[in-house]
């Protein structure tokens, strides 16, 4: 998909222009779990199974809880400013608060066997497809 | 404060005085810039950036902070939906301070920079008695 990972501006360019042309797509837009809301999701795919990258820089891990059910994720949490008072502001772009959004997956999933990993403020949750979703090869007798 | 829901904010591009041969895009993080006392604190998000991939420095009182993203991470994933995009960060500020550059402290921690420009001692305000 990516075919030159060793020049990195290529692959970079590459890379922007797929997350682009699949913005918003229709995968989960008939679902009720529509965008907009907070974290900012992209989800791709590997081989059979969905990684899902969310941005949530700034976010303690603890303060972070993630459930599945069905083909359902639910990521909620907090976002809190670790500033002291007493400071007078220049800028403020940051936003904090607190957050809860379900993704509503168009395919069934193995919910024990999601693994989610929070390095650098970015969340990867790896979803496997259920078992029963997984194409058989059908043997003819 | 605690209970007001986050909202997502549309990642904004860098401005770029030429035009580049190649269409790299890149974005600016957002930051919150607070002074205290003894120093100037600037806070940026770069989600997806390592400690080992940023570069900060200061050249005419211009402060520039590019942080980059390891794409290689994405290597043999196919983009099924997306909500946004993703590229290396880089903004300046001009600073009205005069700051100490060797005393300048950076932390990377969950995504987010902190950088502490300590003032130089003729910048710091000083209390002034009237006799």
């Amino acid at each position: 998909m990516f075919p030159n990972f060793n020049d990195p501006f290529a692959a970079m360019t590459a890379l922007q222009r797929a997350l682009e042309s699949r913005l918003e797509s229709e995968w989960i837009g008939a679902s009720t779990s529509g965008a907009g809301s907070y974290p900012p999701i992209n989800i791709f795919q590997q081989n059979d199974d969905f990684v899902a990258v969310i941005e949530l820089p700034g976010v303690d891990k603890d303060d972070l809880q993630i459930e599945a059910k069905e083909s359902t994720v639910r990521i909620s949490g907090k976002k809190t400013p670790n500033y002291g008072g007493n400071a007078s502001v220049h800028r403020r772009e940051r936003l904090f608060g607190v957050f809860d959004r379900t993704l509503s997956l168009p395919v069934q999933i193995d919910a024990d066997a999601i693994r989610a990993e929070y390095r650098d403020g970015l969340l990867a949750l790896f979803i496997p497809r259920a078992a029963s979703e997984k194409p058989r090869s059908i043997k003819i007798n | 404060m605690a209970d007001q829901e986050v909202q997502v904010q549309q990642k904004r591009e860098v401005e770029k005085k030429q035009e580049s041969t190649i269409p790299l895009r890149s974005f600016l993080p957002v930051s919150d810039i607070f002074e205290t006392d003894h120093a100037l604190n600037v806070v940026l998000e770069m989600p997806g950036v390592a400690k080992e991939n940023v570069e900060i420095g200061i050249d005419n009182d211009v402060l520039k902070i590019s942080g980059r993203i390891d794409i290689a991470k994405y290597e043999g994933l196919q983009p099924v939906y997306t909500e946004y995009n993703i590229g290396n960060y880089s903004r300046s500020f001009q600073l009205s301070n005069k700051v100490d550059q060797d005393g300048i402290k950076a932390e990377l921690k969950d995504g987010v920079m902190t950088l502490v420009l300590p003032k130089s001692e003729k910048a710091k305000s000083r209390r002034i008695s009237v006799n």
